[in-house]
């Protein structure tokens, strides 16, 4: 009896780790396109993330990720309060863009409480405030042939820059924001400053920081390492980041 | 026919679905638990509410799971998520096949209805002692299950299992937020999915533990060919 029941959790081990090989597997990770179908699908392109109340906010919002990108470049904007920071906004659009702050605060703004869930698990409920990504794009006139919006950002980790990327059905999403402020101030380095994306229906790893640029192209083969986001080249991240 | 011999009968137990059905169950909790931990370990605090984060109270905080009960064994959240996100489709969709099949084919309403007499004291005292007797089943109705099993099986499948589902869904960005409201939040959410996991480990406990004192031989042979064969004693 015992032996059995050895055999059979030695068994379990070893299949278990040789399960590690598969970890990474075309088949397994063709999942994350089974989810952004039955998402899209049962919720609806445009349906909205939770918002709210301003006594609900975290009493205090961790910095994660790169808390500042710590480059000569990003010291010297940085230490200009970001007066000669301009967000380049080019690639598939009738009319390249090179945006200052003062630009983007005049433009319609849209704030929203909301809640950023890390892949990790925890969550922070904050408030941003920004000029929604579809005005912008507006603004620039996007090409009928423009697929995917791509944000290029002032850190690198490990060397790579951050990048991320996101579809035109979250690119358009009502509360798909540039956000230059966060709880009602001028967003500080740890959280990005002077501008991050807010996508609200995805994880925060999906919510670029520092963005210097936003691309429109029609395919994500030719950036980074062409699996659209610098998580899902180093790591194998999912791409589609709605689970 | 010569001399008589001591047969067993032998009562063909489960369907080709239910069987199929069973060991992809098996496979998936295995994955989903063991992925689960592993995605758990990336931050292992658990808060109550729509928020939480290291600078937030917990009401469970562990060192993190070691290695041999993860998948992968090496720390990959990327890697975790691949397995949990494939495997959590398996389950549900798998379930969801089961259900409709087991009430077509009548399978549920036949089998696992829970009637008012199984649920007598007297009757359970009685099924009670014939569990610790190790007689699991009715001598008379050989393919029954017992009180026990149907109140597990029906709390697993019916309960437990849709409950793993919907907690998971609730900790999606991309959903509806009113599944996390349902919870009282996303944190609550994925509290309730931890303690909804932990409550599996215990039935798969259980039920392992069980097949072991009923036979494992006989039961495991059943789960794959669908034929159980009666103890002798009950040969009367």
């Amino acid at each position: 009896m015992i032996t059995r029941r050895t055999l059979l959790v030695g068994t379990g081990a070893t299949l278990l780790a040789g399960c590690d090989s598969l970890t990474n597997s075309p088949a397994l990770m063709g999942a994350d396109e089974a989810h952004r179908f039955l998402q899209r699908s049962i919720t609806g392109r445009a349906a909205l993330a939770r918002e709210f109340r301003a006594d609900q906010m975290s009493p205090r919002f961790r910095v994660n990720g790169t808390n500042n990108p710590n480059t000569p470049d990003y010291a010297a904007l940085a230490n200009n309060r970001f007066s000669d920071w301009r967000l380049a906004v080019d690639g598939l659009v009738a009319r390249p863009l090179s945006l200052s702050l003062a630009q983007l605060q005049s433009l319609p703004q849209r704030a929203q409480i909301t809640r950023h869930d890390c892949v990790e698990g925890w969550s922070a409920i904050g408030k941003w405030q920004g000029p929604r990504l579809e005005t912008v794009l507006q603004l620039a006139g996007l090409r009928d042939t423009a697929r995917y919006i791509v944000f290029h950002c002032a850190d690198r980790i490990g060397g790579a820059p951050y990048y991320e990327s996101i579809d035109l059905v979250d690119a358009f999403h009502p509360q798909t924001i540039l956000a230059w402020a966060m709880n009602d101030a001028t967003l500080s380095v740890g959280h990005g400053a002077p501008l991050r994306l807010r996508v609200e229906r995805q994880l925060g790893y999906k919510h670029a920081k520092y963005v210097m640029r936003v691309q429109a192209v029609d395919s994500l083969a030719g950036i980074g390492g062409g699996k659209g986001g610098f998580w899902e080249d180093s790591n194998g991240y999912e791409w589609y980041a709605g689970i | 026919m010569e001399k008589p011999r001591i047969e067993r009968r032998a009562v063909y137990r489960h369907r080709l679905f239910t069987r199929i059905w069973h060991w992809l169950n098996a496979l998936a909790v295995i994955v989903l638990i063991a992925s689960g931990l592993m995605i758990f370990n990336a931050h292992p605090r658990l808060y109550w509410g729509n928020y939480g984060a290291n600078f937030d109270p917990a009401w469970l905080e562990l060192p993190g799971f070691p290695g041999w009960l993860t998948l992968p064994s090496y720390y990959s959240l990327s890697g975790a998520r691949h397995w949990h996100l494939f495997f959590a489709l398996v389950l549900a969709f798998g379930l969801l096949a089961y259900m409709i099949v087991g009430l077509v084919d009548r399978h549920i309403q036949r089998d696992l209805r829970i009637r008012a007499r199984d649920l007598r004291p007297a009757a359970l005292r009685t099924d009670l002692k014939a569990h610790w007797a190790l007689r699991f089943h009715d001598p008379h109705d050989l393919r029954a299950y017992n009180i026990f099993q149907k109140l597990s099986y029906v709390a697993v499948i019916f309960v437990l299992t849709p409950l793993l589902i919907l907690s998971g869904l609730a900790l999606a960005p991309g959903m509806w937020p009113w599944i996390a409201d349902l919870f009282g939040g996303r944190q609550s959410a994925r509290s309730v999915h931890f303690i909804a996991m932990a409550l599996m480990t215990a039935f798969v406990v259980v039920h392992l533990t069980l097949v072991i004192l009923a036979g494992p031989i006989n039961e495991v042979r059943s789960m794959l060919s669908g034929w159980w064969r009666a103890p002798e004693e009950d040969h009367s």
